[in-house]
């Protein structure tokens, strides 16, 4: 599989008039410092609208669980005051409808798709409360208070829809809907660039700071051999090779053919302006085992990847500016206890 | 060992709890010798900040003699006696270096918890919730003290614990609530609170050159406190209509120059207003009653200094805005970089500029603790300040 990092490249804001014109030529900003920030910015383009899917996304589950677990219940709130067995399947019917919508939703980086067919989910469900309403037997009260709902997710619906319809394609997004997930994260280190760059390129120091690794070997100049924390006390292996590196700058890297899960990375590193140390960014993408849902099922978990890799940077910077990570009582193995000392282990 | 837990909102308990070790290389194990209970204290026991957890050991304020140092420490030595910084602080990112030592970047293991709430983490905080790192504290027979080279104070051994406990906290927090205020001659100075911080923002705005200081609080003892030791001209605001129009009354119209929040989150007044505000945080609307800071905005001359030392910890409703835009006011706030103030405070102390130990009304054995925070935050038998005698 080819590593996106080489295709984002490509788009980057073209070599256009000079920056800054309406500033008189002694204060103008330099191109150099604002472009490769210009770029950063627009990489992030594409991703409107996500927070406001996933929502509706966890939604259209959460309500097709009640539909499908509980339809008596489920049509009694909804104004049907005796329902029988063709309510029920009706009922059970649309929450399978509106679980394989949610899932189409949580599984895309840009669901416009799935997002319009839960616009179109709405007018069948608004049809089916015209015709509840339209028995006298029925509790008019309630079905009137279901049908305010449903207009009002459909609202919520067409505007994320519009939204996401509207989105530009980019890196941020390109790779996703091939089920590649892609992550950025940085953090400024108050240490010089050379010493960051060099602490960072020998690879044995990753699992100070990286969770999740158990270790890191260097095979040779480019090829090293990775050992990473599994669930149930397993460990996953596999061989990586260095892409690209080039001195006090950047490095990256990707798994070889074989790694059972396909990863790769790059870290840049910058001087901070005004003497504020060095930037360091790094992109993480990885071919994950269920694709995006998974993912957003382990983020459920707090294993969603952005966070993880903020974790591993905020820890890089503790190593280098204090030498360890820090740990509290509360804080020293995972899962919540209370914060006062105790004989058990460090675990991160 | 034995230490002061949370045990659940209103729940209070002295424990025997595992004595704490070593967990970082720069930590030291600090023999406490004196401890406090804080008014932010009382925003725990009574539930108002998030993510605790029963069990927590409590305490910020504490003192004591080191014990036990990790590897890395070279400044401090078993034996030393120090006041130990509430926030925790590593010396070496780059808020410690322009000395914002409360911003530490690096002591919140929790600073991801922290940045999904607040935006960005500030500093990790000795028993004060997981939000702030999940740090044991003071209240106890031993704590461990992460960074011992950059945040632990030595004394000198001729002071006695009483004299410099509060350089811990309270006497910096009320000192920088003063500072903030970029004091000039002649200035009138307001001060919501009469708590053990208001009083310390009432000296030390007379430290830095107040021409006269207004204090505001609806406890009589708190009240004759600030006038008779602190100095202060005071407000019973219980007993007046609007605290604002005396204050006008008092500044012939301007206004205080300069308008201290020593308040925070659980701010009380008569009338309306309060009932609105209670309502509205019993219903979750809001989280905080900012009852003492929209008076001081309010109250403030044009142009003039609002400072907030009281803790807010979630959201607040109906903040004046247009009063802060239109008339120009500057808003200065912060927990106390607690580092920066501990040797100059010091000197004054020595130099019997000030003498911290005038709000102490109450001293008791560490076990007594829970009856200490019931009769703290209930202001029982007019207590005013309570130091806990760990040994």
């Amino acid at each position: 599989m080819e590593t996106s990092l080489e295709t984002g490249s490509g788009r980057r804001t073209g070599n256009g008039p000079a920056i800054g014109t309406a500033l008189g030529t002694e204060v103008r900003p330099r191109p150099e410092v604002t472009r490769s920030y210009q770029q950063m910015a627009d990489e992030d383009r594409g991703t409107g609208g996500e927070s406001l899917a996933d929502f509706l996304g966890y939604f259209s589950i959460g309500l097709g669980l009640a539909e499908l677990v509980a339809p008596t219940l489920m049509s009694r709130l909804i104004g049907v005051k005796h329902p029988d067995d063709r309510n029920r399947s009706t009922m059970r019917l649309m929450g399978l409808r509106e679980i394989s919508n949610g899932v189409a939703i949580l599984s895309n980086q840009q669901p416009a798709k799935a997002v319009w067919s839960r616009v179109a989910g709405d007018a069948l469900d608004l049809a089916l409360l015209g015709r509840t309403l339209a028995n006298p037997d029925n509790d008019r009260g309630r079905t009137l208070f279901a049908t305010a709902n449903v207009l009002a997710v459909t609202a919520l619906d067409v505007m994320a829809a519009r939204q996401l319809s509207a989105q530009p394609e980019t890196v941020a997004n390109e790779q996703m809907d091939k089920g590649i997930i892609r992550t950025k994260r940085s953090i400024t280190v108050r240490k010089p660039v050379e010493e960051v760059y060099a602490f960072w390129r020998n690879f044995e120091n990753l699992p100070r700071f990286m969770r999740h690794l158990e270790s890191v070997s260097v095979m040779d100049e480019r090829r090293s051999h990775w050992v990473a924390r599994a669930p149930a006390g397993k460990t996953v292996e596999w061989d990586a090779e260095i892409v690209d590196e080039r001195e006090n700058e950047m490095i990256s890297w990707r798994s070889l053919p074989g790694a059972g899960v396909y990863n790769a990375g790059e870290v840049r590193f910058n001087p901070a302006p005004g003497n504020r140390g060095t930037e360091v960014r790094v992109t993480l993408e990885y071919d994950p085992p269920f694709g995006k849902l998974g993912s957003k099922v382990a983020m459920l978990f707090r294993e969603e990847p952005g966070q993880q890799v903020q974790d591993d940077l905020r820890h890089f910077k503790q190593v280098m500016e204090t030498g360890e990570i820090v740990l509290s009582d509360a804080t020293k193995r995972r899962g919540m206890h209370p914060a006062k000392p105790d004989d058990k282990p460090v675990e991160l | 060992m034995k230490a002061t837990c949370w045990m659940g909102p209103g729940k209070m308990s002295v424990e025997e709890v595992p004595d704490p070790q070593i967990l970082n290389q720069r930590d030291c194990i600090v023999k406490v010798s004196s401890t406090a209970i804080c008014g932010s204290d009382l925003h725990l026991y009574n539930g108002f900040l998030p993510m605790m957890e029963p069990g927590d050991i409590m305490g910020h304020e504490f003192m004591g003699e080191v014990v036990e140092v990790g590897r890395e420490v070279t400044k401090v030595k078993k034996g030393d006696r120090v006041v130990v910084p509430f926030p925790i602080a590593c010396g070496a990112c780059g808020a410690c270096e322009a000395k914002a030592y409360s911003l530490c970047e690096n002591s919140n293991p929790n600073a991801w918890l922290a940045e999904k709430l607040l935006g960005h983490s500030a500093a990790g905080i000795f028993g004060y919730s997981h939000l702030t790192g999940g740090f044991a504290g003071g209240q106890a027979e031993y704590v461990r003290v992460p960074f011992a080279d950059v945040g632990p104070f030595k004394v000198p051994q001729e002071l006695t614990d009483e004299q410099v406990l509060f350089l811990s906290d309270i006497l910096p927090t009320g000192y920088m609530g003063a500072e903030m205020c970029g004091i000039r001659p002649g200035d009138t100075v307001a001060v919501w609170g009469c708590g053990p911080v208001g009083q310390f923002a009432i000296t030390s705005a007379y430290l830095l050159g107040a021409e006269k200081v207004i204090a505001i609080d609806r406890f009589p003892y708190r009240l004759q406190m600030a006038r008779e030791r602190a100095g202060a001209v005071t407000i019973n605001y219980a007993e007046v209509d609007s605290v604002p129009d005396v204050l006008k009354d008092l500044t012939a119209g301007r206004g205080p120059d300069h308008c201290i929040d020593a308040v925070g989150v659980e701010g009380h007044t008569h009338g309306v207003q309060y009932v609105h505000d209670r309502a509205k945080q019993m219903m979750r609307m809001q989280t905080d009653r900012p009852i003492a800071l929209r008076e001081a905005i309010n109250a403030c001359r044009n142009g003039g200094t609002v400072s907030v030392i009281g803790v807010y910890s979630g959201l607040i409703d109906k903040f004046p805005m247009n009063t802060v835009m239109n008339r120009s006011l500057t808003i200065k706030t912060g927990q106390c970089h607690v580092h920066r103030y501990m040797q100059p405070l010091l000197d004054r102390i020595q130099k019997g500029e000030i003498d911290p130990t005038f709000i102490i009304t109450h001293r008791m054995p560490l076990e007594e603790a829970p009856r200490g925070y019931r009769i703290f935050n209930d202001k029982l038998e007019n207590c005013e300040k309570i130091v806990l005698k760990a040994a």
